[in-house]
């Protein structure tokens, strides 16, 4: 079973997690840049954070076989803090770099004015740089959250394959199938969504447009749920090619609307096209 | 020696390299948005002596920066520290090649510092170029060479050694070796040279496969 964890924030974990997330399987990440268990308070430890995202971390997961990618915005949380507005300056630079296959995670947190003004850019900024979205959806109040969320995403000019809605659930994961857009869920040892209920969906909704990951973090959380979740697709009757779809084909077809996801080290028979290594050398 | 790079583009890829270059001509500040796209742009195959083609071509657009001395040390070390690793090697790539043109003096050392600085043993080991070899202190190149030692950068890719491998670099390679032995760890073979022309501090050293005696 190939595994491509689409959602989980590697700089939050052990060389032990990335050990055991190879062994079960999985080759390639995205971390998207979010907020971490202590609030910031200056752009510089963003640029940082970003510079973690692009240096550090895809070099430690590459020590484990595994191909590190990224999302980078500016967070929902973060954005209520006016100290921090700054980093909208700090993105057209980093959304230019390689592996960056992705805005995110952008969205609501409590739907303020500050969070509305600062989604509102980014989505701007994924349309200039070509790039997918990858669209956070609020722990609380979640259902009207993930409708205003469509509303917007709607407006910004961006066609619904390019955005990823994640973090759903039973009340959302109908409006978000209807839009178009992709839908992802986060598999949480208690929280959130768990692996039965996620069969369930997956039978209610199929397997189009579907991504799984484990949104794993500095929380109580489990960087093997993706594994979880293609056991226990299996063990309900879906095929080898559906947990396939789900678990790699998805995300690489998400992502690699990017044009700059690099798999061909970490698999050589993926059907992907998109891949850009060689690209405009002379054979 | 930078690699003539155009030979190994195709059409594409020259015509973006030209139209960067041109870019860069009518406001250098272009260079951040030209430098991290040059991998998409014009690929990253392997070139001769360790260059890639995406190194090269963005150090091709480094030399058309309209800088040198101390306000190309600056530019340099923003792209190095806002770069991704391949941008990051670049940088550090570019440093001989402008030594060479006597563009830079000292003004690169800072990006060589902090590279040694990191844990990326791909950075380390791009610090200890002709450039950082031939610019660093003596302090600060014996201890750069001790860190390849200790992270596995082979000392082969680590220029100067012939002329600026002294006792006192020879006697830190022993104690190393002396410390790795206690430890029933191999020792590195490629510290045994260092040693040669110090055959008292070999003394007592069993790993020493030419043997001390
Ligand atoms: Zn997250």
């Amino acid at each position: 079973m190939r595994i491509f964890d689409p959602h989980i924030h590697m700089t939050s974990r052990t060389t032990d997690d990335y050990r055991r997330m190879y062994d079960a399987g999985v080759r390639a990440l995205v971390e998207p840049a979010f907020w971490l268990g202590q609030p910031r308070t200056s752009p510089g430890t963003f640029a940082d954070y970003f510079d973690g995202l692009l240096g550090w971390e895809p070099y430690r997961a590459a020590q484990y076989g595994i191909a590190h990618h990224c999302a980078i915005a500016l967070n929902p949380k973060e954005a209520n803090d006016p100290r921090l507005r700054g980093v909208l300056d700090l993105l057209p630079r980093y959304l230019a770099k390689d592996r960056v296959v992705a805005v995110g995670e952008v969205g609501y947190d409590e739907m303020t004015p500050a969070e509305d003004e600062v989604l509102q850019a980014q989505l701007a900024l994924a349309l200039e740089h070509e790039l997918p979205v990858l669209v956070h959806t609020p722990h609380r109040d979640k259902a009207a959250g993930t409708l205003r969320t469509l509303d917007v995403v709607k407006d910004s000019g961006l066609p619904p394959e390019m955005i990823l809605v994640d973090h759903l659930n039973e009340m959302t994961a109908k409006a978000v199938a209807d839009s178009g857009c992709w839908s992802g869920f986060s598999v949480y040892p208690d929280t959130k969504m768990d692996v039965h209920r996620m069969i369930a969906l997956l039978r209610l909704y199929g397997t189009d447009r579907v991504l799984v990951n484990s949104a794993a973090d500095w929380g109580h959380s489990d960087p093997l749920k993706t594994r979880a979740v293609g056991d226990a697709m299996l063990a309900d009757g879906f095929t080898e090619e559906d947990v396939d779809k789900v678990l790699w084909a998805n995300p690489v077809a998400f992502y690699g609307q990017s044009g700059r996801l690099e798999l061909d080290e970490v698999s050589p028979a993926a059907d992907y096209a998109g891949n850009t290594i060689k690209r405009g050398v002379a054979p | 020696m930078i690699p003539t790079i155009r030979s190994y583009l195709t059409g594409d890829g020259v015509s973006w390299l030209d139209a960067a270059i041109a870019k860069i001509h009518a406001d250098a500040g272009a260079i951040f948005a030209v430098f991290p796209a040059a991998g998409r742009r014009c690929g990253r195959g392997a070139l001769d002596d360790g260059w890639t083609v995406d190194q090269a071509v963005r150090v091709t657009l480094l030399l058309e920066l309209p800088l040198d001395g101390e306000p190309l040390g600056l530019l340099l070390f923003d792209l190095y520290a806002h770069g991704d690793a391949g941008e990051r090697l670049a940088v550090l790539a570019s440093l001989s090649v402008f030594d060479d043109a006597g563009r830079l003096g000292e003004a690169g050392l800072p990006i060589v510092r902090d590279a040694l600085r990191t844990s990326d043993t791909r950075l380390i080991g791009a610090a200890m170029s002709r450039y950082g070899a031939a610019r660093l202190p003596a302090e600060a190149y014996r201890q750069a060479v001790l860190k390849c030692v200790f992270t596995g950068v082979p000392l082969s890719g680590v220029a100067g050694l012939e002329s600026r491998a002294d006792r006192e670099l020879a006697r830190m390679m022993a104690d190393f070796a002396k410390e790795r032995e206690a430890a029933g760890r191999v020792v590195p073979p490629d510290i045994w040279p260092i040693l040669e022309r110090h055959p008292d501090l070999r003394a007592g050293l069993s790993s020493d496969t030419k043997g001390a005696s």
